[in-house]
This record gives C-alpha cells, structure tokens and sequence, in this order.
C-alpha cells in the first residue's frame, strides 16, 4: 500500500508537522525528541541536501528501531563533513569504511550482531551515489545477492561533489561538471545508456528497493520506517540536492527536489521483491525548463547560445518516467 | 585520544565545538506580518487571530478574540460585503476563505450558547454621551463601555439598530439576531434612551454631565429629484419605505413598482416591493451593470428572485400608472447622455433610491464645526473642530456601509478614551503586508470553498425569510482550516524540520520557535519553506 496522506485541510501531511495533528500523526522530524542523529556543528555547505537527507532518514530509522542502531557511512561528503577530525557530528554508533567496501562492512556489522545474539540490533549503510552507484557498486550487488541484513540509503546528489564536482555515473545527461565537456556542439555530459541503481537493485529481487526526496519529508519518513521494518537486502535511493555542484541557491534545496519530482525526472516510487508496488504521484506538473534552468550546471541549455535540442530529449527522459511509472493521476 | 578504545577516536555529537553560524552573511529572523483580511478589514477585525482559534474547534475563544473588535458579528456575518474576502490570499489559489459566514457561525454560536462579553474595566467616572443607536453608536458605545467609561446612547427612534433595521430588510438580517447582539452590548450597562431626539448636543451635554460625545445619527434622508409628475403619482423615497417595513401599516406601493437609483438600496427596495406581492419590480438606472454601486451578488440575487433592471434609462416623467422613460447611451468617457428615444412603461409607484442626506439639526451653533456638502468633517482622531465632540458613521465623509460605521465607533472610542485622560491615542504602526508572494502554497491542500446554502426561490419571492443559511459546525471547522495563516506563525513545524543544521529550536505547543544563531549558517532555507511568511533574511553587519 503506498503512502496514504492525512486528510486535513490546512495543510494535509505537506508540511513537517502541525499543532491541529496528533503526535503520533505528525513527521518524526516534528518530535522536540527526534534524535538528531547529525548534530549542529557540521561542516557541510550553507542548504545542504545530503545534510538534510541523512537525518531525516537516520532519525527515522533511530526512531523505528528504538535507538538500536549502528550506522556505516561510505567515503564521501557525509563523511567528510560530519567528521572533521577530531570532532564528530554523529549521535548514533557510526562506522567510516572505505570509499567501495560499506556495503561489505555493513554486512560484517550485521553478522557481528547475529553472533552475538543482538538480534534488536539493525544495520544502516550509506553512501554517495558515487560510493554507491560507482566505486561501491560491487561489493552492494553481492550485499543484495546475499540479501544480508541490511539497509542501504545512497544520497543521490548525481555527482562527485565533495572532490570538487566530478561526474558519477548518477550525473544526469547534459549537466555540467569539472569533468565533462565544458565547449562544444553537446556540452556537458553525454547522453548516454545512464545507469538506474533503482532499478539494478530491483532486478535483484531484494524485499524492498524505494526512491524518495528531501521535499517529500512524510514520504520519505514512511519508506525508511517501511524499510525498517523489513529483513534482508534494502535500497533507498534519496535524491539530495547539492547547492555547489547544482549551482543553485543555498535556499533552493528542497525547490529542487521538488521540481525534480513534479518534472518527472526523478520518479519517487517503491517496489517489493522486483515489483513496483506504490509511486508518489505528481501534484501539479511542470516542464523539464522549470527543473533546469534555476540550476548552474544546465545554464548552457539556455540564454544567448541555448540548446532546445537537449532539453528537449531531457524533457524525453521525463516524459518516458511519467508513462513508465504512471506518475500523473488519471484525471490530471 | 590515548585514552579512548582501539579505533574510536571521535565522540559523539562533538562538533558543536565548531560554531558554524561564524560562516552566515544573512540571518532569519521570525517576524508577524499583517494578513491582508486584517489589512481590508474596515472594523479593523484581527481575523487571522480569531480563525486561529476556529480553526483548533474553540469557537468561544475565537468569538472572544473576534469581539474585541466587534460587538456584532451574527450581523457582520450577514450583511457585511467582506471586503477581507476579495483581499483573500487563498483567492489566488483556489477561492478565498469565507470569514463571513463563519464569523457568521461564531455570532450565531454565542447567541446559541449566551455567551457575555468580559466585564469591563474599573469605572473611569467618566461619562459619555452617544447619539445614535446604529451600529456606530452601538459600536462606540460597547467599546467605551469596556474601557470603563459611563455610557448613555439616546436614539431618537423606537428601537435600536439604525439602518441595521431600518435599511437592511429582514430577508438578510432576521431581527432576533440584531436585537441579541444589541442586549448583549447593554448587558454591559450602557443606558439606552428612546424616542430621545437631541435638538442640541451642546444643551444635551451640559444637561447630562457629559464629559465627551460621539455623534453617529448616520443619513436617514432619502434624496430627491425633480421629477415633473401628475397628481396622481405615487413617488416616495427609498428609506421611507424600507423604514415603514418595520411599523404596523406596510407601504403601499401597488403591483408595478418601479425603483430609481443603482445602489444596494435601490436592490434592497425593489427585492422588498416583490416580497410585498408586486408582480412587476422594474429597476431604471442610468448606467451599466458594471458601473453599478450596487453589489454584483446582490444584483444576481435580484434578478434570480424576478426584479428587472432597465440598463440606461433616465425617468422624464410620471404621469397617471406609467412613467416616460428616456434611453441613455454611454459617451467615449464612460459617461450617459441622452438619446432623445423615449419609452413608456407601467408604474403605480417610483421609489427614488438616490442617495441619503444627514439631518444636521442637531448641530446648529455649535462653535467650530465645519460641515462640508452635507456631512459632518472631523480630523483623523475621529474629533470634529468641537473639542469633545466626535462624530462617525454616515454622517462623516466615508463609504457607508454597516462595516465602516463600527470601524469608526471603535476607532472614536479609542480616542475618546485618550481625550478624556488627556493624551494623544499611540496607534501602533502597522506590520508589513503578507502579500501571496511571501508565501509558499505548496504546503496547503487543495479544499474548495464551502457554499452557504440559498432558501429556494419561491420562499425568496413570497416571504421574509432569510436568504441565505448559515454553516454547522462541521463545515464551519473545514472553512476555518482553510485560512492559510498569512504572515503569523500556525507552528507547522517546517523551519525545525528542513534546517540542516538543527539551528531552530522549537519551544513548544503555542510558544513557536527560534533560532540558535551559534549553528545557523543563514542557508535560507526556513524562509523558502515557510508556508506562511512569518520569517525573512536579514543581513548581518559584516
């Protein structure tokens, strides 16, 4: 069953909380109680998606395993900026593996729990979407094949951002980054085959693979306590927009990741053992131009020299995950 | 680090020793912003404030709130144009709250339930004199009294209400619900004296002991025009008519009735004539439906029941059960001129409803007043030249409308206080406006209007009864949740959320928030996610 709103007129279940809902109605991150699971101090950029992405997700979890929790946390900007050496933002256990082998460590931690009877125990892993989708991607295929027990969350910024903004193969075609083509008839990154981890996961058969975003808090809330709830292989892919590497406004983080989801470009949706079972659907659709041209790094899309030819196939791209998905209602 | 375990080397949440609001150039800041109901508000009504508290399901706190401003608010929830609705910022998502008809609600609520406004303060030992029982006078008078000051309202009629009664017909303002509220005022023990015509306000003062008085004897006048007519021709005037409805002997008007003018009395007077049994009730007007003064609903209301209304026309003259009309056409700059086309058409009676005139009388020789085509000036403090005298209502230059008059009665009162302790009144300077593009509407769910229900149409013709019924308390609550707060904080919680810093403190049920500026790094992102605008950058002296 997916995601079912609250019926309530002043806001619905579209903000964070309300003071007409019950507590138990309203969000985790509402709770004077959340457990902050990244504390102030941290040193990731003014808006930082990823920042908020992590606690919204890690607080959901702390939350639906009763503080039973032991996190392991991939190389990457999470990392980096979380643990400026030798302070530590984290208020859960919390172990830094290698740039690739989290997933390997997760399971180990899950295994050390298993040996030890700590059966209340639960494991989260997370990492970039470069430690995840690239660097990491093995050893996260044989976690899934395994179907050990763990949660796997990749904050999905589509790029290496921490390093100085380096493609990934999350970084979407025609986005500029230091390492693609800066000139030239097709500037930015190509359009190539793409690599949907979702859906690799998917292909897995695993129990449980979701996307979500930092502007659908509820949502987002529902399928890591889902997930949760859960044993055996997890994927959460959470789309965390990146103020530096977008080249948007530190206050436009959830914008972004809002426009991704009403444009269609980034499909919030859930599957079980393979099957798509529940998508968000889009409120009030707008065009892919909405999405990009707030953003830097599509800036060469448009103005003097524009490419409508790009945007065009990107709004492809869109229009393709709106009929592949069924994202709009039937009446809209 | 030597005492710590084998590989741990870091503890938790230790990075609040790095202070990251060092980095910010621009810092949020809470703040409340006039909603623009409350800014349209003629009565000055904090109408966020008080759907606030609708909206938790404590309608006597709401209607506590509300009454603050406005002793009436059954009548206000019938007959006032809501002004606050057309400013609505939910108009332009989908349609406007309807603050009328659950101020309605609320008025209706607390005659229900009796519900006695809060005693009023120490008495002064002041006394002040209020002409006039309309809603200004009413509105001065309630307002005065809760501030302590001995009240004594002398109207020169029979009964209290003014044009409340005596202009607003029945089928919009049942009477058992004005006279409610006006007992509900007296409860206070303001003194109301009838059939009390003040010849003099300055002999009436003197005779009194009046420290201070409010005039608001409002227009009661029915203007005239030159109309050459027969003997035979009834013409009479518009308040006349709709005053008589409240006597024993109802006008007589005959079967065809034609009404003169374009204003909402004019509507008022021809939707009354087909009530008293009129089979034809023809409004002539010299211009268009859309430079009509005439409210548009109120209009369609018209029509719906069966008035005509003859577009630019102009009355020649009367002459034995008809009337010459002549046809208007409108000139390059919006204005009629004549055609020298003529038509006739059948009337027993023409109401002219062009206007009211303010009996003046009462002011003669009264030393600085300063009166000016017709109607009473007086300085912005409500004051008229006279010291002590202060005037409000129809009598003063302003849109007459029920609303503006207990705007002004509130306002006088005010300053009446202020002059009686000899201090000027300290209005407080108004916040910015919460205009819709402070706010972010992605947070609200899409909920249409409630509609009021309309008594059906032969019963519209045929009697009094009220046109328009009220909301119960289910839909009532929905309306209420609508409001999307503008500009003052509804504790929605998404600045505590979406901060990636954890630099907002929440402080708990009703005490909102606030914002821990060690760690805000001034990212913006509270400000662009705040549904209502209730916070904005400021930027840091660098």
């Amino acid at each position: 069953m997916p995601f079912q709103p609250v019926k309530f007129y002043q806001t619905g279940t579209y903000t964070v909380g309300n003071r007409l809902l019950d507590p138990d109605e309203r969000s985790e991150q509402a709770s004077e109680n959340r457990s902050n699971s990244i504390n102030s101090g941290h040193r990731a950029c003014q808006g930082c998606g990823e920042a908020l992405g992590a606690r919204y997700a890690i607080d959901a979890a702390m939350a639906e395993s009763n503080g039973q929790l032991i996190a392991v946390n991939a190389t990457g900007c999470l990392e980096v900026f979380s643990t400026p050496y030798p302070e530590s933002s984290w208020q859960v256990p919390w172990i830094h593996s290698l740039f690739g082998n989290a997933p390997a460590v997760a399971t180990g931690v899950a295994a050390a729990m298993k040996v030890k009877g700590r059966r209340e125990v639960r494991v989260v892993a997370q990492g970039g979407d470069g430690g995840t989708t690239d660097i990491g991607f093995g050893c996260l295929s044989g976690m899934f094949e395994r179907n050990d027990d763990v949660l796997y969350i990749c904050y999905d910024n589509e790029a290496y951002m921490n390093t100085g903004v380096q493609r990934s193969s999350a970084t979407p075609p025609a986005a500029r980054t230091a390492t693609t083509m800066p000139v030239g008839p097709e500037p930015g990154n190509v359009f190539g085959q793409g690599k949907n981890l979702p859906e690799i996961a998917m292909a897995h058969g695993i129990p449980y693979v979701a996307t979500a975003t930092v502007a659908d808090l509820r949502d987002l809330e529902y399928k890591v306590r889902k997930a949760m709830k859960m044993h055996g292989a997890r994927y959460i892919q959470i789309f965390v927009p990146c103020p530096l590497g977008f080249g948007t406004a530190s206050h436009d983080t959830i914008r972004i990741a809002r426009l991704a989801k009403e444009s269609g470009m980034f499909p919030v949706f859930e599957a079980e053992h393979g099957e798509v079972t529940g998508v968000l659907k889009i409120r009030h659709k707008v065009g892919i131009e909405e999405y990009l041209s707030p953003q830097k790094r599509f800036a060469h899309l448009f103005g003097k020299h524009a490419h409508p030819e790009m945007v065009a196939r990107l709004q492809a791209i869109a229009d393709r995950n709106i009929r592949k998905y069924g994202l709009l209602e039937e009446n809209n | 680090m030597a005492n710590k375990p084998f590989a741990i080397t870091l503890k938790p949440g230790t990075s609040l020793a790095n202070l990251t609001g060092t980095w910010r150039t621009a810092r949020p800041v809470y703040l409340d912003r006039l909603p623009p109901c409350n800014n349209a508000c003629p009565a000055g009504e904090n109408i966020q404030g008080w759907l606030f508290h609708a909206e938790s399901g404590d309608y006597e706190l709401a209607w506590r709130v509300l009454v603050e401003n406005n002793p009436l608010p059954a009548v206000m929830g019938r007959v006032c144009y809501h002004p606050c609705e057309t400013a609505c910022n939910r108009g332009q998502l989908d349609e406007a709250v309807g603050i009328n008809s659950v101020e309605r609600f609320l008025g209706d609520e607390a005659i229900k339930r009796g519900w006695k406004f809060d005693a009023p303060a120490a008495a002064s030992g002041k006394k002040v004199l209020v002409v006039g029982a309309g809603p200004s006078g009413l509105s001065a008078a309630y307002h005065l009294a809760r501030m302590g000051h001995q009240v004594e309202i002398q109207e020169a009629g029979p009964l209290a209400g003014g044009m409340m009664r005596f202009g607003i017909p029945k089928y919009r303002l049942p009477r058992e619900v004005l006279d409610a509220e006006v007992q509900r005022i007296l409860d206070l023990g303001v003194t109301l004296k009838f059939d009390t015509k003040v010849a003099s306000i300055e002999q009436s003062m003197k005779q009194g002991g009046f420290d201070a008085a409010f005039l608001a004897v409002g227009a009661h006048i029915g203007k005239r025009t030159y109309i050459p007519a027969g003997d035979a021709t009834k013409i009479v005037d518009a308040v006349s008519v709709l005053r008589s409805m409240e006597g024993e002997d109802k006008p007589m008007l005959g079967r065809k009735v034609v009404v003169y003018g374009g204003g909402n009395t004019a509507i008022d007077v021809a939707r009354t004539a087909k009530r008293l049994g009129a089979t034809e009730a023809i409004i002539v007007y010299r211009r268009t439906r859309e430079k009509m003064p005439a409210h548009d609903f109120e209009v369609e209301e018209a029509l719906q029941e069966g008035v005509m209304i003859k577009w630019l026309s102009t009355i020649k003259q009367a002459g034995e059960g008809e009337i010459t009309v002549e046809k208007m056409a409108l000139d390059e700059k919006g204005y009629p001129q004549p055609t020298g086309e003529f038509e006739t058409l059948a009337a027993d009676s023409v109401v002219l409803a062009l206007g009211q005139d303010v009996d003046l009388s009462l002011l003669e020789g009264v030393a600085g007043l300063e009166i000016k085509d017709g109607t009473v000036q007086v300085a912005p403090n409500m004051m008229t030249g006279h010291p002590g005298i202060f005037a409000g209502g129809d009598m003063v230059p302003s849109e007459r409308t029920v609303t503006v008059a207990i705007g002004h009665g509130k306002k006088a009162a005010r300053n009446i206080d202020a002059w009686l302790h000899g201090v000027e009144c300290q209005s407080t300077p108004k916040h910015e406006i919460a205009t819709f593009d402070k706010l972010n509407p992605w947070y609200y769910s899409d909920a249409d209007k409630t509609v009021r229900p309309m008594l059906d149409i032969i019963r519209r013709q045929t009697s009094f009864d009220e046109v328009q019924g009220g909301l119960d308390e289910t839909n009532a609550l929905f309306e209420a949740r609508r409001c999307l707060s503008c500009g003052n904080c509804f504790e929605c919680d998404n600045c505590y959320g979406v901060c990636p810093d954890n630099a907002v403190i929440k402080l708990g049920p009703g005490k909102r928030f606030e914002f821990n500026y060690d760690y805000c790094k001034g990212c913006g992102l509270c400000v662009a996610e705040c549904p209502c605008g209730s916070i904005k950058m400021v930027a840091e002296d660098i």
